[in-house]
């Protein structure tokens, strides 16, 4: 292994110092380094992250490899500046036994770009109605701590509670899809003036809201921890804050498209703005913000979810939710909070590592630490084409857009994963 | 006016333009010959995804009547139930020369869809629960030739407003035109956001008594099962047009409904077979109606 000397960056956007990387770690940080062999990094003007760590993404295999791989994905992934990616678990066959999360564990061990840490189903075909088997999970190769059955909410208040009682004994999270599906039938986007107007079924807040409420007193009462994905309301932040005043174990996330955009999206009936949960108003956006400024929300997380252009390309109500999320993450990001850049590196790196139990990502970058992480230049401004993106599917709703900071170079373990802005595998 | 997707797209100007246009229209309709020669040669593709046999013959009668080439498509029965998605369909359409198409569809936006993939003129025919442009556009055209007016009407709309193509379509249209729209129902049937250019009302009875105008909503019996109100019985009492709500509304006012009807349920064959009732005009003057927008929208008028 090449030994990298990268000279300049600005560690959290601070003074310019130079980074020696050398056996998978950071081996010096100061200025003026020199090592002889090693291969140059010229990071004048950029800014040095810990590598991203993304806990909630998609990456369709097995089952749909015509949307997305672990491979395809693990590109993308990289290019956006991150070095470690949670699969979700709803693939098909579903990722509920230890014989599917060590497929995709092993797939992203192949592909080399970034690890990726498989989350197990918590329920039987994310069916919510019996327990997957959630300690071979965790006991397997994949060694799985994150058990979600994202897309699904685990409706089943008793069986949500056994859920997050039983995975204490090895320290897991349950990762909930917060959506009461009996309030949500045929729910097409938010319920609002815009949902009335365009006559398409309405997704209500309190659908969401009403299932985090109830989660986190089962979470307090059973003391067992709880992640809420992808917080879309302002009324979800006002809960989480209060549970977190009270000392309830809970973390919860939100995604770049929820920080930025609304549901007027829709009124083109372009469903590359489906998603789920919905887009939501303005309101919401603002109070996500301050959730995510005042951490309330711990982190961001993608939701990272290609659709083929043929579940995209047609009726607003025939096609699936979801949006790419992996390459645009961080410019969104900083498009919201600026150029906070500790900020940045606390809610898309430290947090989701520590939440997810990967010791290995989301530390420092001083002398010892694994060297994972990202070179970003933040003065350049880049627009968005879907065709331009790494993932196999195109559903970017950022098509476009001129959006800040673009990824020079990630390393994973001191291995060059993007240099120059381009991907090395 | 290159597409008719929304109500929500017309000026005041292009609106009446259109009523006068079907007024014109309808002097044909009254001939013994009831033929144009306006668009001949030019290809109508009817793209009915949704049962919906009164509409789609009131569209035919009106590209015929033009003297349009009119192709009828239906879903049942034709490439769409082997799987074929709606943009292939957009394309074959296209590549057969459609100058317009006048689509229903069971989902919400989807003539919006189509006019992103074709040349020609998209007429939306009804969509999902979204809009139902035509059918506000005979509505008005009859409340003008039944009132004489539509500017400062007072038009009750009552019923299943939250599935209502019909009621979205003439709320816009309506605000438009200058007319004051009350919306009468169950809350459970009002969407929860409604913009503050309508006036809302759960209270039938209170209503009749200023409306020039009331049109009744078909209520499908499913809603009972989904718990959007209790009985149909109970329905019928609360929000049904019977003789003696007929009886207190002012002696001027009229009674429509876009159709089909449930009897029994949402309106009383009493009311619906009274002469205050324009039931039976509104069909005749859909004919009109859709004959001044394949008109217009083709070019007609250039």
């Amino acid at each position: 292994m090449t030994d990298i000397l990268i000279k300049g960056a600005r560690v959290l956007g601070g003074e310019p110092a130079d980074l020696l990387l050398r056996d998978g770690r950071i081996a010096e940080v100061g200025t003026g380094l020199t090592a002889e062999g090693a291969e140059v990094v010229d990071a004048t003007g950029l800014v040095a992250l810990p590598g991203l760590v993304d806990l909630h993404t998609h990456l369709r295999e097995p089952g749909r490899e015509d949307a997305e791989t672990v491979y395809t994905g693990s590109r993308a992934a990289a290019l956006g500046g991150y070095t470690a990616v949670c699969a979700m678990a709803n693939t098909s066959p579903v990722a509920d036994t230890a014989g599917v999360v060590e497929q995709v564990y092993r797939l992203g061990q192949e592909a080399g770009l970034v690890d990726v840490q498989p989350i197990g189903a918590v329920t039987v075909g994310l069916a919510g109605e019996r327990l997957a088997e959630l300690g071979a999970m965790a006991d397997s190769a994949a060694r799985v701590r994150i058990f979600s059955d994202d897309g699904f909410c685990v409706a089943d208040p008793r069986l949500m509670r056994r859920a997050l009682e039983y995975v204490k004994a090895f320290d897991g999270v349950i990762a909930q899809h917060a959506e009461e599906p009996r309030l949500t039938q045929g729910a097409q986007m938010h319920e609002g003036d815009v949902s009335a107007k365009l006559g398409l079924t309405g997704w209500p807040a309190v659908a969401e809201e009403s299932i985090i409420a109830r989660d986190v007193l089962l979470a307090e009462h059973v003391g067992a921890r709880l992640h809420v994905c992808h917080v879309s309301t302002a009324g979800s932040v006002d809960i989480i804050r209060a549970a977190k005043a009270r000392g309830v174990r809970v973390t919860a996330e939100v995604t770049p498209h929820h920080l930025l955009l609304t549901h007027e999206k829709a009124e083109s009936y372009d469903p590359v703005y489906k998603v789920n949960p919905p887009l939501r108003t303005n309101t919401d956006v603002q109070a996500l913000r301050e959730g995510l400024r005042d951490g309330t929300i711990d982190i961001v997380a993608t939701d990272h979810a290609p659709h083929a252009a043929e579940d995209k390309e047609c009726e607003w109500a025939h096609a699936r939710p979801g949006m790419l999320g992996l390459e645009t993450a961080l410019p969104i990001v900083l498009d919201v909070l600026g150029e906070q850049w500790d900020l940045i590196a606390e809610r898309m790196s430290r947090a989701p590592a520590r939440i997810a139990g990967l010791d290995g990502h989301g530390n420092d970058l001083v002398a010892g630490a694994p060297a994972n992480l990202t070179l970003i230049d933040p003065t350049t401004r880049w627009t968005v084409e879907p065709t331009g993106l790494a993932s196999l599917s195109h559903n970017t709703p950022y098509a476009g857009m001129t959006v800040p900071g673009r990824i020079v170079a990630t390393f994973l373990r001191g291995v060059p994963t993007v240099l120059d802005g381009k991907v090395q595998k | 006016m290159k597409h008719l997707l929304s109500t929500a797209d017309l000026d005041a100007a292009t609106a009446i333009e259109i009523l006068d246009t079907a007024a014109e229209m309808a002097s044909v309709s009254g001939r013994e010959i009831k033929k144009l020669p306006t668009l001949r040669g030019r290809t109508v593709v009817n793209l009915f995804y949704e049962d919906s046999t009164r509409t789609r013959i009131s569209f035919e009668a009106a590209a015929k009547r033009l003297s349009a080439d009119v192709i009828n498509f239906s879903a049942k029965g034709s490439s769409v139930e082997k799987g074929e998605s709606l943009k292939d369909t957009a394309w074959t359409l296209q590549a057969m020369g459609a100058d317009a198409v006048v689509i229903r569809h069971p989902a919400s936006g989807a003539p919006h869809r189509l006019a992103n993939w074709v040349t020609g003129s998209v007429l939306n025919a009804g969509d999902g629960t979204h809009e139902h442009p035509t059918q506000a556009l005979l509505d008005a055209y009859t409340m003008r030739s039944r009132m004489g007016r539509l500017d400062g009407l007072h038009v009750a709309i009552v019923g299943d407003v939250l599935h209502s193509r019909v009621a979205r379509s003439n709320v816009l249209l309506l605000n438009t035109l200058g007319a004051k729209v009350t919306l009468v129902g169950p809350p459970t049937l009002i969407p929860t956001d409604l913009n503050t250019s309508v006036q809302l009302n759960y209270d039938l009875d209170a209503v009749l008594p200023q409306a020039d105008v009331v049109m009744m909503l078909r209520v499908q019996r499913e809603r009972m099962t989904d718990s959007y109100f209790p009985s149909a019985r109970e329905y019928s009492r609360r929000y049904g047009l019977d003789g003696a709500r007929l009886r207190r509304m002012p002696s001027h006012a009229i009674v429509m409904h876009p159709g089909p009807m449930n009897r029994g349920m949402e309106i009383t064959p009493e009311v619906a077979d009274s002469p205050r009732s324009t039931i039976v005009e509104q069909v005749t003057n859909g004919v009109s109606v859709r004959m001044a927008c394949l008109y217009l929208l083709l070019g007609g008028a250039r």
